[in-house]
């Protein structure tokens, strides 16, 4: 009897360990890197980490709302890059030809191209049934296209002092860019779990056909995870061209796999219907703390992509051993 | 010492003895023993839950047993796979067929196994020729090169026999094969599981059709809650008696059928149709009736009901509930004028098996517990307590995927969300395939009482016992048109099978 009742507690703690598990992976990490270096614990570093993080998360969040329905978007980067693009212009005193805003209407401006640009990914995918994959990956190439079209190929420089506080000034002592992604975490919390949009998420990944027989308009919640994506991408855009003081029309190539990475990392299934925010943005800061900490401990680059794909990969087959065990 | 003997006796395929099952703390099979002999049908019988499939799946070496002994022509064997249990002969037919639908028949049956030239390129003439062989060795008229997509779910279940008959298999494993078929699609079903049986075949059958199971078993075992029961020849048994085995609690005749139809309209439809689903079809549906509607599979039914709830966009004809003439473009509007809708399709269409049976409850009438912009998570979880107490459905708690509810329970979670709607009219598509005698009466009883309270139902189901004992009236289907109507006291079993064919 009491072997029993042992066993049952002893699966019980590891059925918590396991529903814990992405967090305890990342406590593990940490504890590991403040023994390797001195640097990573300290309060600078820590808030360093979330400054570098702040962007993939921005994109990481959008990445979930799509996986969730079961969808991809191989374009966040290119949509970061032209959203980020098109605000510097606005606030650029070096682009004559067009005319220099209040920040803040070039930020909403720029806003506006990155949610008319999810909106098109959107429509095609949800209307003219594209698939997921190949709509975004063309839209990756147009772009990116744009932005090198609308810019020329260089980069906006000389930009508003104003603007660039939204990436490089601090509100108490945190950076403005994170407490830009912490409320945008928050509010795409409330949406997920507090709204019935956020159901609708979830039924549309989980069976489709099902969701549409209970009255949900599927083709507006996949056009609008779509728009929700190009939306946090021109944010990031923006926070990024701040940050750096000029819009780079090179940049967030290949963030899209960093996005991807840790929505899966977070135990999102690509399938969709199952997966979580919280997961996300524990895979956003594995992420950040692995890039973070090996770079402290000077490892070569080329080895943080290896490290970070394994990860990747082992994180996948974790989830693989759980739907085993379930059946 | 019986052991011994039904271990060496020739006529005995496979023999299994006291098989154990656990299953995080469940406690699945105990003591389960069973003997199939060549050329006979042994029927498995028991409620949802009873334990027949997780006997199937060890009998097919998807699950391995905790205990007991298992011996195929006298020999021990223990399957580690499925893998192993078809190269010694035992081949399954799923419920849920799995058919690669863009590939042909042939290959389909060859999969994996297809005749080489040079050991590299597949032998069409070979592999159409050796399919062939084996459709017609089941007096099964298929062309092997048909692609599987063109073929009904009868059809597609009689590929999936062939490929289990592919492997020289001696056992087949039945899982509810009629669960998707006609009356006339069983018949042909029955006749080739006789062809089989006159060839030595020996088949384990599972069913809830109970009619079916005393018109081809030869012996039947009955499980309930994961105990042997016992086994029988199905001479000795009759429904009732089975029934009663099953359920250890007395039905006092299964179907519940209290309601009273007026003569006022609920819904009524007039021409509508859609191009190459189903013509014209006009009908009226009663406050307090069932209406049922009969026909053989593919004659267009679930298709109506389709065009009815606005799943797919009719080309033409009108809607009308209460004498109101509805605009339905969508499912939403169908809900929003008071329908709900059953689907036949439990699992592709009903409900999302990784979702929570709250997130699958509350699915159609979220924006019922609303406050303000946020859900009002306490409502939607009463509301979701009340759909669960009110169809008893079994789960430990609405977090409970639905994915590990019985076929009986996910049932009742559809139901449960239509009635948190609170519709009038409500379309059921086969709304008791697969799932267990008590679970049926159940959905019956609430049938009943949702008509007598002023409502509707449309009920389309291929059982003819089930619409004979549940409809007011009866339409029947035929090649995508309605055939004509009969009233429930002038119908029987031959004029509705007339009709329908």
């Amino acid at each position: 009897m009491a072997t029993s009742t042992d066993s049952k507690g002893a699966s019980r703690f590891w059925s918590f360990v396991w529903e814990l598990r992405i967090i305890i992976a990342l406590l593990v990490i940490c504890i590991i890197l403040s023994f390797a270096s001195d640097y990573f614990l300290i309060q600078s570093n820590l808030i360093n980490v979330l400054r570098q993080v702040s962007i993939n998360g921005l994109l990481s969040i959008g990445m979930t709302f799509v996986i969730l329905t079961g969808g991809i978007d191989l374009s966040v980067g290119s949509m970061l890059a032209f959203g980020g693009v098109v605000t510097a212009s606005f606030v650029s005193n070096a682009y004559k030809h067009v005319p220099n805003l209040h920040p803040l209407l070039a930020i909403l401006i720029g806003l506006s191209a990155g949610v008319a640009l999810g909106a098109v990914n959107g429509l095609v995918i949800s209307k003219v049934k594209v698939t997921p994959f190949i709509m975004t990956l063309g839209m990756l190439s147009i772009a990116r296209g744009l932005t090198f079209i609308y810019t020329n190929g260089m980069p906006v420089t000389d930009l508003n002092k104003d603007f660039l506080v939204i990436g490089q000034g601090y509100i108490w002592f945190l950076p403005v860019p994170v407490v830009i992604f912490l409320a945008a975490f928050i509010l795409a919390w409330v949406i997920l779990y507090g709204m019935k949009f956020g159901r609708y998420v979830y039924a549309v990944g989980g069976n489709a056909r099902s969701a549409r027989i209970s009255g949900i308009n599927v083709s507006f919640i996949i056009f609008m995870v779509y728009v929700i994506s190009g939306f946090l991408c021109a944010l990031g855009g923006i926070l990024l061209t701040a940050r750096t003081s000029a819009g780079l029309p090179q940049a967030g190539q290949a963030y899209e796999l960093d996005a991807i990475a840790a929505v899966v990392i977070g135990g999102t299934s690509m399938t969709g219907g199952k997966g979580a925010l919280l997961g996300t943005l524990m895979g956003v800061l594995i992420i950040g703390v692995i890039n973070n900490g090996l770079d402290l401990l000077s490892v070569s680059s080329y080895y943080q992509q290896v490290v970070k794909g394994l990860i990747i990969v082992g994180a996948v087959m974790l989830d693989y051993f759980q739907a085993d065990s379930d059946r | 010492m019986v052991t011994k003997e039904k271990k060496d006796d020739p006529e005995v395929l496979l023999s299994m003895e006291q098989a154990e099952k656990h299953f995080h703390g469940v406690h699945a099979l105990k003591g389960v023993s069973i003997t199939l002999r060549r050329g006979t049908v042994h029927a498995i019988c028991g409620e949802n839950g009873a334990g027949k499939s997780t006997l199937m799946k060890i009998l097919m070496g998807d699950y391995q047993a905790d205990a007991g002994n298992m011996y195929l022509k006298g020999q021990p064997v223990l399957f580690q796979s499925p893998r192993q249990a078809l190269a010694a002969g035992i081949a399954i037919i799923e419920q849920e067929l799995t058919p690669i639908h863009d590939m042909t028949i042939a290959e389909n049956i060859f999969l994996g196994r297809e005749p080489l030239y040079a050991g590299l390129f597949v032998n069409y003439g070979e592999l159409n020729r050796k399919a062939g062989e084996i459709l017609a060795r089941i007096k099964v008229q298929l062309d092997p090169n048909r692609k599987m997509k063109t073929l009904s779910v009868a059809e597609l279940q009689m590929v999936e026999i062939a490929k289990a008959l592919s492997y020289h298999s001696e056992i087949l494993i039945m899982d509810e094969p009629t669960s998707a078929l006609g009356e006339k699609e069983t018949d042909i079903l029955f006749g080739i599981i006789a062809e089989l049986k006159r060839q030595g075949t020996g088949i384990f059958y599972i069913s809830h059709r109970m009619k079916e199971i005393f018109r081809i078993a030869d012996e039947i075992t009955i499980l309930r809650d994961g105990e042997y029961i016992c086994t029988k020849p199905a001479s000795e048994l009759d429904q009732d008696s089975l029934v009663s085995l099953m359920i250890s609690r007395k039905l006092e005749g299964q179907y519940v059928k209290e309601n009273t139809p007026t003569s006022t309209p609920l819904l009524s439809v007039r021409d509508l149709h859609r191009k190459n689903r189903h013509q014209p079809i006009s009908l009226d549906l009663h406050r307090g009736e069932i209406l049922g509607i009969y026909g053989l599979v593919g004659a267009g039914r679930s298709e109506f009901l389709e065009s009815v709830f606005g799943v797919e966009r009719p080309d033409g004809g009108e809607i009308l509930i209460n004498n109101r003439t509805l605009r339905i473009r969508s499912p939403y509007d169908a809900i929003q004028n008071g329908m709900a809708f059953v689907t036949e399709d439990r699992k592709g269409s009903g409900l999302a098996l990784i979702l929570s049976v709250k997130d699958n409850s509350s699915l159609a009438s979220m924006r019922k517990s609303y406050r303000g912009v946020l859900i009002n998570r306490k409502k939607e979880s009463q509301d979701v307590q009340r759909a669960i107490d009110f169809f008893r459905i079994k789960t430990p708690s609405e977090r409970q995927l639905v994915r590990n509810l019985s076929g009986g329970n996910q049932q009742k979670v559809v139901l449960g969300r239509w009635l948190l709607t609170t519709p009038s009219v409500l379309l059921m598509d086969e709304p008791t395939r697969g799932i267990d005698v008590g679970a049926k009466r159940e959905i019956y009883k609430f049938i009943s009482d949702f008509t007598r309270q002023g409502n509707g139902v449309i009920l389309v189901s291929s059982e003819l016992p089930e619409i004979m004992g549940m409809s007011d009236r009866i339409l029947v289907f035929k090649n995508h048109a309605l055939s004509g109507e009969i009233a429930r006291k002038d119908a029987s079993e031959e004029i509705l099978m007339q009709m329908a064919t």
